[in-house]
């Protein structure tokens, strides 16, 4: 039929088609390798720009600012101690409960549940991870709050307070906000990770661990804890740092429930500060250069403090796919 | 009636007797002056692999040459290398000379070198478009501008799909069963027009009815098309091409007409090959 | 084997396992919760004022969040248009260009980018955009946004693209198609269905940040005409509104809590029942 418009377009000469499809594909690659390239170049603005913006306070406060309990804006004496404390105990508080509900869940819905079953939960639970935060922040206020306020707070006081080693972190007067409220709320914010990663990793622990503790006459449960879990440690472990790097970095949801006070206590049930909290909190009151450059030095140390976790779980991810739980 | 070492020929004449027939006027001479691709000592390594060894070949025009040989004979690689695929490979190596009515391919414009030679794949791989669009898809590429429907309309009918497409020309390629989506793929690579057809194991993955309605199709799209098929299938090598060769390890072993490497190869090695002894 | 001991064992194992099915459970129940109480307290205050008005000086009741409505609808504009072309380019070189160590090096900073606490994006897009014009803007917060949009769509572009079939890719070569031209007319359409659905669910993720917009966009009780000044979002008026100490104010910040919910759930669900219905090969 029509043969001749098609042999037509060879005409133009092989030569020049080649220069313009060389050409093509070679503007192809340099356009999009630039974008990728400017991500680069964008992740190193940000360590620049919180490096030089938060000079005046290195230059003034050096290592000291790790240890100084003040955070005093009148006087200019700043010291991000009480900060680093609150991002400590809110997340380690919150993975006190989150890494035990979490990696109960997962078991549940890796060992026991039928398939279809750990699928919907699990697609339910991935939903908690979308939340945005000031929503949690939003019930943490109206519900989480008054309930620490008025039961939660003074079950544990009562029951607690009075214990010999323990009894030091449940003292004192509750208003509701506080370590223990934060952290609460931390907790559901971050047991969503927890549970998907482990299920995941769990998962992939091969039918014939399982079938050969079983075989042996253990339990289910002996078989799971003892057996499975173990093969995945590595995994779960992962989880775990990538939901304490979640926890440090949270704002919103903190802020509202913490109580805002730059001071350190033991008592779970006192008001503190977080990093990110008082951040937000005094970033636009921020008077004078040397305030917001300690303001902004704390974004670095938080920075840094994600930086260094979610590598760490990186690496524990990548281990555990590479030799996929070897036991030892 | 030939029988062959295969076994009786006698199904394969009944199924396209003119194939048979035709052969016996070709000269010697009457071959060389219609060569399509002539390959000239052809090396090719996978990095430092070396996967065709010194291969010499005419592969004549308007003519279905079978490429057959076990597993891992190199029968694919070599096919490749007549479209220049392999380059889509990383650390590939080609040497060696492959013409194209005189023109050394290595030399050509590649985009140009693929509209002239195309190729048909093991496995249908039609593009998550309409049928319409997957016919259309290298003549847009390739800048045509006139009337797009009749070009696909006449694709389609060359590759024998036409009655059953015409009426879904815009639904999914992928509502089409197997067979008719390796149709779909050979219309395709048809509606530019190519001088030289590829099939690499195009019916491996079909059943034997639609593997007979695409040998004839074959067998009619030699006038206007030179064709080149790798194939497992022995049987179908006898059936539906004119020259055969046969490669091994790498090497091309014997290369004549399909009638006489199936009656009486000059190798033993092509002998114990058809014969079922190996591969 | 010790009767007592094997009492004790079968006994741990109903209790363990009930334990962990009411673990699974809880954590579900507690996303019913918060549904629950956005619902009845949300709804509650709801009404037709609530989309349609200006917030009302503070200490008065009534008026609505018209304004941060629009406000974050605005942003979202700006953090698609700065992050997703961005993302985009970034995720196509990394399936089809990359080269190894270059590739590598690219993945771990757009993880290490992702990973960065979005406070700190907030302080960086200070620096980059409201320092030097000296006053809070829509187009900072955008930059905030946008800069949050990059990594989630780098990866999900990266991800979908590798998912097409390499036959797909050869068979339109062998077509005579150049590396781009696969790439732009049939690869990148085949992708395309999970490249969107990454695009919605990067953007519904941003819509309810709040911290980056504390100091970027501000906030504002009025209307904010261009993209030069501060603007009201919903997630920042939540904020606002929780911890004041009005209870018109708490009702207004349940009501727009409902909304935000409502519109990040819709668009995580919305995405995965396509992605699970459509899967691949769907034609395009």
């Amino acid at each position: 039929m029509e043969h001749a418009p098609l042999r037509r377009l060879d005409g133009g000469g092989p030569r020049a088609f080649l220069h313009r499809l060389r050409h093509g594909d070679e503007v192809a690659h340099l356009l999009t390798l630039t974008f990728a390239a400017g991500i680069l170049l964008l992740t190193s603005m940000l360590v620049y720009e919180l490096w030089v913006n938060s000079h005046l306070s290195r230059a003034k406060f050096g290592w000291m600012f790790f240890w100084t309990t003040t955070w005093d804006p009148i006087f200019d004496n700043f010291g991000a101690a009480p900060f680093i404390y609150g991002t400590l105990v809110t997340s380690v508080v919150s993975l006190l409960i989150a890494v035990p509900l979490g990696l109960a869940a997962a078991i549940f819905l890796s060992e026991l549940a039928p398939r279809r079953m750990s699928d919907t939960i699990s697609f339910l639970i991935d939903l908690l991870a979308a939340v945005p935060s000031v929503i949690y922040g939003l019930l943490g206020i109206f519900i989480v709050v008054p309930l620490m306020r008025t039961t939660v707070g003074p079950a544990l006081i009562g029951s607690l307070g009075h214990v010999p080693v323990l009894g030091r972190f449940f003292k004192g007067p509750n208003y509701g906000v506080g370590f223990l409220t934060a952290g609460v709320v931390l907790a559901i914010m971050v047991v969503p990770f927890i549970i998907s990663v482990s299920r995941e990793v769990l998962l992939t622990v091969p039918r014939e661990q399982r079938e050969a503790a079983l075989a042996l006459g253990a339990t289910r449960w002996e078989a799971t804890w003892k057996v499975v879990v173990p093969w995945a440690r590595t995994g779960i472990l992962g989880s775990v740092f990538l939901a304490l790097a979640r926890a440090l970095g949270e704002t919103m949801a903190v802020t509202m429930v913490i109580g805002n006070d730059p001071k350190i206590s033991a008592s779970l049930f006192a008001p503190g500060y977080t990093i990110a909290s008082v951040i937000a909190n005094e970033f636009t009151e921020a008077t004078g250069d040397l305030y917001l450059s300690a303001l902004i030095e704390l974004g670095l140390v938080l920075f840094l403090m994600t930086f260094i976790l979610n590598g760490l779980a990186r690496l524990l991810i990548v281990a555990t796919e590479r030799g996929r739980g070897s036991p030892s | 009636m030939e029988t062959t070492a295969y076994g009786n020929n006698a199904t394969a004449a009944r199924r396209a007797p003119q194939i048979v027939m035709s052969e016996k006027p070709q000269t010697a001479s009457e071959k060389e002056a219609q060569v399509r691709f002539e390959i000239s000592d052809l090396n090719f390594y996978y990095g430092p692999k070396q996967a065709v060894f010194g291969l010499n070949l005419k592969i004549p025009k308007n003519r279905v040459t079978a490429l057959i040989g076990p597993s891992g004979c190199g029968k694919s690689t070599f096919l490749r290398t007549l479209n220049r695929m392999n380059e889509t490979i990383r650390n590939t190596r080609v040497v060696g000379e492959i013409l194209l009515d005189g023109q050394d391919i290595s030399q050509l414009d590649v985009v140009g070198l693929r509209r002239r030679v195309g190729m048909v794949f093991q496995r249908p791989n039609p593009f998550p478009k309409s049928i319409y669009e997957n016919v259309a898809y290298g003549l847009r590429i390739n800048g045509y501008q006139g009337r797009l429907d009749d070009l696909v309309e006449h694709s389609l009918r060359r590759a024998a799909l036409w009655d059953e497409a015409k009426d879904s020309l815009h639904k999914s390629a992928f509502a089409l069963s197997g067979g008719q989506q390796q149709r779909l793929c050979i219309a395709r690579a048809l509606a530019v027009d190519p001088e030289v057809l590829l099939l690499d194991e195009p019916c491996s993955a079909l059943d034997p009815v639609t593997t007979a309605k695409i040998e004839e199709l074959m067998f009619h799209l030699k006038d206007s098309c030179t064709m080149a098929i790798v194939t497992h299938n022995m049987q179908q090598a006898a059936r539906a091409s004119d020259f055969t060769a046969f490669m091994l390890d790498g090497r091309l072993i014997e290369h004549s007409e399909t009638s006489k490497l199936f009656t009486t190869p000059t190798d033993p090695r092509t002998e114990a090959y058809i014969t079922g002894r190996f591969g | 084997m010790n009767r007592v001991a094997l009492i004790w064992r079968k006994s741990l194992n109903v209790v363990m396992l009930t334990l962990t099915g009411v673990a699974a459970f809880g954590v579900v129940a507690v996303l019913f919760l918060i549904l629950g109480y956005l619902v009845w307290n949300g709804g509650k205050s709801l009404n037709f004022d609530f989309f349609t008005k200006l917030p009302k000086p503070v200490g008065e009741t009534g008026g609505g969040m018209a304004n941060a409505i629009l406000g974050s609808l605005k942003l979202l504009f700006l953090a698609a248009l700065m992050g997703v072309p961005v993302g985009l380019m970034a995720g196509v070189y990394l399936a089809e260009f990359g080269g190894k160590t270059f590739s590598y090096i690219i993945r771990y900073t757009t993880d290490l980018l992702n990973g960065v606490p979005s406070i700190v994006i907030g302080i960086f897009a200070y620096s980059l955009a409201v320092l030097p014009f000296k006053h809070f803007s829509t187009m900072a917060g955008g930059v905030a946004l946008g800069i949050m949009v990059i990594p989630i769509t780098v990866r999900s572009t990266e991800e979908f693209l590798r998912a097409v079939p390499g036959s797909l890719r050869e068979g339109a070569m062998a077509l005579g198609a150049s590396k781009w031209r696969t790439i732009a007319t049939v690869v990148l359409p085949a992708a395309k269905g999970g490249i969107i659905t990454g695009v919605l669910l990067a953007l519904a993720r941003v819509a309810g940040e709040t911290a980056p917009l504390l100091f970027t966009a501000f906030s504002n009780r009025f209307w904010s005409p261009g993209w030069g000044q501060p603007i009201a979002s919903l997630p920042v008026m939540i904020y606002t509104y929780a911890i004041a100490p009005y209870d018109d104010w708490h009702r207004q910040a349940w009501a727009a809590g409902l909304i935000l919910l409502a519109l990040v759930l819709v668009a995580n669900i919305g995405t995965r029942v396509v992605l699970s219905r459509g899967g691949g090969g769907r034609s395009a």
